[in-house]
C-alpha cells in the first residue's frame, strides 16, 4: 500500500477511535480500577482498599435482592415474550385462508403488524408515564378501573398494584412485555417467511398436520432467531433501570420500593453513585453486573445451543 | 393432512399446481382457524391501541375527572392543555433533544461510515483488532462506564452542555454503527471503486462522493435506528445532563423531562399537563414510524439479527 493511503486510512479512524477511546473503552477500563478504591462522591482523594468493596456486596441484602429480581425477569421476561411473539406470528402467517398460489398470512396481516410494532419505538419513559397512569391505586387507572367495572376488584379498596410487594416485579414486566411483544413478533415472522415452502410441501406429502409442521419444521428452523431474541431480552431484563426508577416508589431516589421490593441491580447502583455518592462502591456493581452479563450470554448460547441448518 | 396453502408461509411464487386437488376438504379447519386467529389478533391489537388512546384521551380531562373515575368522556376539547404543557417545559425538552440530535445523528453517521468504510475495503495492520474492539463495545452493559464518564465529562467541563452528550451519544453509537456499515461496504462492488480511483479521484473523494451515496440504504437503515435510540435514551442524560449549580440553567431532553414532571405530579397535581405532554413526545414518533414503517421494522430487527 502507497503512503498516500496509510494517510487516508489514519485520517478517517482519528476521530472515531479518539471519541471511542475516551467515552466509552477508557470509562470501561477505569471502572474496574476505582472499583478497588474506596472513592467517595466528588472528592479528589480515595485509597487502594482491594476487594474490600466486593466482600461489602456480597454482604448487602439490597444488592443481593436486586440480583434476585434481574433472576425473575431474567426467566420470565424472555418466556413469555417470546411465547407470545412466537404465538402471534403464527397466527398471522399460518392462520390466513388460503388464496391461490399459497398464503400471505391472515387478512390485514401488514396492519396488525404495524400496531403491534408501534409500542417498540415509544421511548422507556413514555411507557413508564403509560403505565404510571394504567396502575394508578384507585378507580381512575385503567386496570383498576376495568376490574371494578367487571366486578373482581372492589371499588372501595383498589389493588395498588406498585406498592403490593408480591405484585410489583409482575407489573413492571407486563410493561414490558407489553412494548417487546410486537417487536419479536416482526422478527419472527420475517424469518418464518424466509423458510422454504418446499420444506412444508414435503412435510405435507408425508402426512404432517398444521400443528406437526409448526413443531417439527417451523421452531427447528426459528432456533437461530429465537436464541438471539432471548439474549436480547436478556440484556433488557439485565437492565430494567428507566422503568424501576420512574415506576416504583422511591428508595431514597431511584425507585425500588415498596421496601426494595423491586430494586434491581441498575436502580441500587445509580443510588448509590448519585444519591450516596459511593463511586468507587457503585463501580464495583457496574463489574458485577458486567460479569452477570457475559455469563449469562455464554450460558444462553451454550445451553440453546443446536446444530444449525442452512436453507 | 391440512391444505398446504395455510401452513406453508411463504412468498407466492411456489409450484402452485401441485396443491389445488384438495382444496375442499380441510376447508372447515381453516375457517375455525382463520376466526380463532383473527380473534387473538384483534384482541392483542386492542390491548396495545386502547391504552394509548386512553392516555392522549386524558390529556383533555380535568385532573379531578382523570382521579374520579377511568372512563368517562372529556368535559370540553380544549386544546389549550397542550399549550400549557408546552410551556411548562415540554416545549423546552423537545428543543433540546431536537439539538443534540441534529448534530450528533449526522456525526454519529458521519464517523461510524468513515471508520466502517476503512475497516472494511482496506487492508492494513491491526485491521480486524480495531474492528473487534469497536463491536466488543456493544456487549457490555452502559452501567459498567457510568461512573468513571462522569467524571471523564466533568473534567472536560462538558456536564449539562449539548456538546458534551452529543459527543457521548457519538461514542457510544459507534459499536453499533461501524458494525452495521462494515457489513455493508463489503457488499459494495470493488469494480466502482477502481473505475474512481483510475479516473484520478482521491481516497477521501471516492468515498464522499462515489461509495457513500451507494450505501445510502444502509445509511438510512442505521439512520433510523440511530434516532429512535438516541431520541430515546434515558440512562446517559440523567447522569450527565443535571445542572450544576444554581444558576446553570436545565437542559433536560425529553425522555429525562417527562419523568422530571411526572415526579413533580406529588407536589403539584397536574397529569393533564403530563399526558398531553406524552402525547406531544409521541407525535413525532408516530409520524416517523408511519412514514417510514418498513424502514423502521427491517432497520431494528436486522439489528438484532447481525
Amino acid at each position: 500500500m502507497r503512503k498516500g493511503q496509510y494517510r487516508f486510512v489514519a485520517g478517517f479512524l482519528l476521530v472515531p477511535v479518539a471519541l471511542y477511546l475516551i467515552f466509552v473503552i477508557w470509562p470501561y477500563i477505569q471502572t474496574f480500577g476505582y472499583s478497588l478504591t474506596d472513592w467517595k462522591g466528588q472528592s479528589q482523594t480515595f485509597s487502594f482498599v482491594g476487594l474490600d468493596n466486593y466482600k461489602a456486596l456480597f454482604q448487602d441484602d439490597v444488592f443481593l435482592e436486586a440480583i434476585w429480581h434481574n433472576i425473575q425477569f431474567l426467566i420470565f421476561i424472555p418466556v413469555i415474550t417470546i411465547l407470545l411473539a412466537l404465538f402471534f406470528a403464527f397466527m398471522l402467517n399460518a392462520g390466513g385462508r388460503s388464496r391461490a398460489g399459497g398464503v400471505q398470512g391472515v387478512a390485514g396481516s401488514k396492519i396488525y403488524k404495524i400496531v403491534y410494532f408501534f409500542p417498540q419505538v415509544l421511548s422507556l419513559a413514555i411507557l413508564a408515564v403509560l403505565f404510571n397512569a394504567v396502575y394508578r391505586s384507585d378507580g381512575g387507572g385503567l386496570l383498576n378501573g376495568a376490574l371494578i367495572k367487571i366486578g373482581l376488584v372492589d371499588a372501595d379498596n383498589p389493588v395498588e398494584w406498585l406498592n403490593e410487594p408480591n405484585v410489583v416485579l409482575w407489573a413492571l414486566m407486563v410493561a414490558v412485555i407489553w412494548q417487546g411483544v410486537g417487536f419479536y413478533l416482526v422478527l419472527f415472522s420475517a424469518a418464518m417467511q424466509s423458510i422454504p415452502r418446499d420444506i412444508y410441501e414435503a412435510a405435507l406429502i408425508d402426512g404432517a398436520n398444521r400443528n406437526q409442521s409448526f413443531f417439527r419444521i417451523t421452531l427447528p428452523l426459528l432456533w437461530d432467531t429465537v436464541q438471539t431474541a432471548w439474549v436480547y431480552l436478556g440484556i433488557v431484563a439485565m437492565d430494567m433501570f428507566v422503568l424501576v426508577s420512574s415506576m416504583t416508589q422511591n428508595m431514597g431516589a431511584y425507585g425500588g420500593g415498596p421496601d426494595h421490593h423491586s430494586d434491581v441491580m441498575s436502580t441500587v447502583m445509580m443510588r448509590n453513585f448519585l444519591y450516596y455518592g459511593k463511586s468507587g462502591y457503585a463501580c464495583a456493581m457496574g463489574v458485577v453486573m458486567l460479569l452477570l452479563t457475559l455469563v449469562l450470554s455464554v450460558v444462553t448460547l451454550r445451553a440453546t445451543r443446536r446444530e444449525r441448518i442452512e436453507f | 393432512m391440512t391444505a398446504l396453502k395455510e401452513t406453508a408461509p411463504a412468498p407466492a411464487e411456489g409450484p402452485v399446481a401441485k396443491v389445488p386437488v384438495r382444496r375442499g376438504d380441510r376447508r372447515g379447519e381453516g375457517v375455525v382457524l382463520n376466526v380463532f386467529s383473527h380473534g387473538f389478533l384483534a384482541l392483542w391489537a386492542l390491548l396495545i391501541v386502547l391504552p394509548l388512546l386512553w392516555l392522549v384521551l386524558s390529556s383533555f380531562k380535568t385532573d379531578a375527572q382523570i382521579g374520579g373515575s377511568a372512563f368517562g368522556w372529556p368535559h370540553s376539547w380544549s386544546f389549550d392543555v397542550f399549550h400549557r404543557a408546552w410551556s411548562k417545559g415540554i416545549g423546552d425538552y423537545f428543543l433540546n433533544t431536537v439539538i443534540v440530535l441534529v448534530f450528533s445523528v449526522p456525526l454519529t453517521m458521519l464517523f461510524g461510515s468513515m471508520a466502517a468504510y476503512v475497516l472494511a475495503r482496506y487492508r492494513f495492520w491491526g485491521n480486524r483488532l480495531l474492528y473487534y474492539f469497536f463491536v466488543a463495545g456493544a456487549m457490555f452493559p452502559v452501567f459498567l462506564a457510568l461512573v468513571p464518564l462522569f467524571f471523564m465529562v466533568k473534567r472536560l467541563d462538558m456536564l449539562n452542555t449539548y456538546q458534551g452528550l452529543i459527543l457521548v451519544y457519538v461514542a457510544y453509537s459507534m459499536p453499533f454503527t461501524v458494525f452495521f456499515m462494515h457489513a455493508f461496504f463489503r457488499t459494495l462492488p470493488t469494480a466502482v471503486f477502481e473505475a474512481a480511483i483510475l479516473d484520478g479521484a482521491s481516497h477521501t473523494r471516492t468515498f464522499f462522493q462515489v461509495m457513500l451515496p451507494m450505501a445510502k440504504p444502509g445509511l438510512i437503515s442505521v439512520g433510523i435506528f440511530n434516532t429512535l435510540g438516541q431520541w430515546n435514551q434515558f440512562i446517559l442524560p440523567t447522569v450527565l445532563m443535571q445542572p450544576q449549580s444554581g444558576s446553570d440553567p436545565e437542559r433536560y431532553v425529553l425522555t429525562q423531562g417527562l419523568i422530571q414532571l411526572q415526579q413533580q405530579q406529588g407536589y403539584a397535581s397536574d397529569l393533564p399537563v403530563l399526558f398531553a405532554g406524552v402525547t406531544i413526545a409521541m407525535i413525532p414518533m408516530l409520524v416517523v414510524y408511519l412514514s417510514f414503517q418498513r424502514q423502521v421494522q427491517a432497520g431494528l430487527t436486522s439489528a438484532t439479527l447481525k
